[in-house]
């Protein structure tokens, strides 16, 4: 839960309590009309589906091959298996679910055949190893401060405007390029938390990495997102 | 340099150090009550924490609202064939 980086005396592991429980089976599936419409080869079914789901499919997919060509190819290859699985899909999970779970799948696969092996490391791994702080310790005060490791360079905020500023097509773009810059499995946790607006719940199952790992990378993913804003916002 | 008092405020023992590695715990309510109120407290005593939890949370809001992804206008038809197809041997 906590980086690896915190410091001693900062409350551990153990103590934390999740947020949700890892599987949710009183949720109802926003998708059950349309899969029980697709079962039944309502063909409305299926294009509502497609049309619902398309365009995060495809955000993942340029994640694992940064391609948007490869990208269709795999989101196509996806709703094949969907029809070709959707009788023996049982609902026991979320639709979104087994279809993201599909992607990644055929996502995985992919990298592997393109020889992208850094989509494919572990997500496990990563988030268990340390990694840079949040913000550089220069901007705390040393050791022997009277104010020690409180702020020596702070951050000043971005403004009253800042929303405006926030959206403007400039900063997106930062974003964007501020996203590319992380690893793949930090890419792949902050596009489904932050850019799609997922429960942290639906992320684990789909990535299938603990609720805590998952948090590991999307703080390092969102701390130095923030940071390249602050750069620019400067 | 930031402007602290030399009176210590009530920072919750936490120092800035770490408040900025609790932030994502923080705003995920993943933190033990205990830790939330340390948290809180700490953000009573100190701006410039305030202003990076803020920070932060535009960071989110700012991530939240990247344009989609363009659709290629064939893929949909090219899906629709395919169902189609399946429709036809999968139906008796």
């Amino acid at each position: 839960m906590l980086s690896p980086r915190t410091p001693a005396g900062v409350t551990a592991d153990s103590e934390m309590t999740p947020l949700t429980p890892p599987i949710a089976p009183q949720r109802v599936d926003e998708d059950a009309d349309l899969v029980a419409g697709l079962k039944r080869r309502d063909e409305a079914a299926f294009v509502t589906l497609v049309t619902r789901y398309q365009r995060p499919l495809l955000r993942l997919a340029v994640v694992y091959c940064r391609n948007t060509a490869i990208a269709e190819e795999i989101v196509q290859d996806t709703w094949l298996g969907v029809i070709r699985g959707i009788d023996r899909f049982e609902e026991r999970a979320a639709f979104k679910t087994w279809l993201f779970q599909i992607l990644v799948n055929r996502a995985r696969t992919r990298a592997a055949q393109e020889g992208r092996a850094d989509a494919l490391s572990s997500s496990k791994e990563e988030a268990e190893s340390p990694a840079e702080p949040a913000v550089p310790p220069e901007r705390f005060r040393g050791a022997d401060d009277k104010w020690a490791n409180n702020w020596a360079v702070p951050p000043h905020s971005w403004g009253e405007s800042s929303d405006a500023r926030l959206l403007a097509t400039e900063t997106m773009e930062l974003v964007k390029q501020a996203i590319a810059t992380l690893s793949p499995a930090q890419q792949q946790v902050i596009t489904l938390r932050d850019v799609e607006g997922w429960p942290a719940e639906d992320v684990c199952n789909v990535l299938l990495i603990s609720e805590t790992n998952q948090r590991v990378l999307l703080h390092r993913a969102r701390s130095r997102v923030r940071a390249l804003l602050e750069r620019h916002f400067r | 340099m930031t402007d602290i008092s030399t009176t210590m405020p009530d920072l919750g023992g936490l120092t800035c150090k770490e408040m900025v590695e609790l932030v994502t715990d923080y705003l995920d309510g993943a933190l033990p009550s205990d830790m939330r109120a340390r948290f809180d407290q700490h953000l009573k005593g100190c701006d410039p924490c305030v202003v990076y939890v803020e920070q932060m949370r535009q960071t989110i809001t700012a991530l939240g609202c990247l344009p989609e992804e363009s659709v290629s206008e064939g893929a949909l038809n090219t899906l629709t064939e395919h169902f189609r197809r399946w429709r036809a041997e999968t139906e008796e």
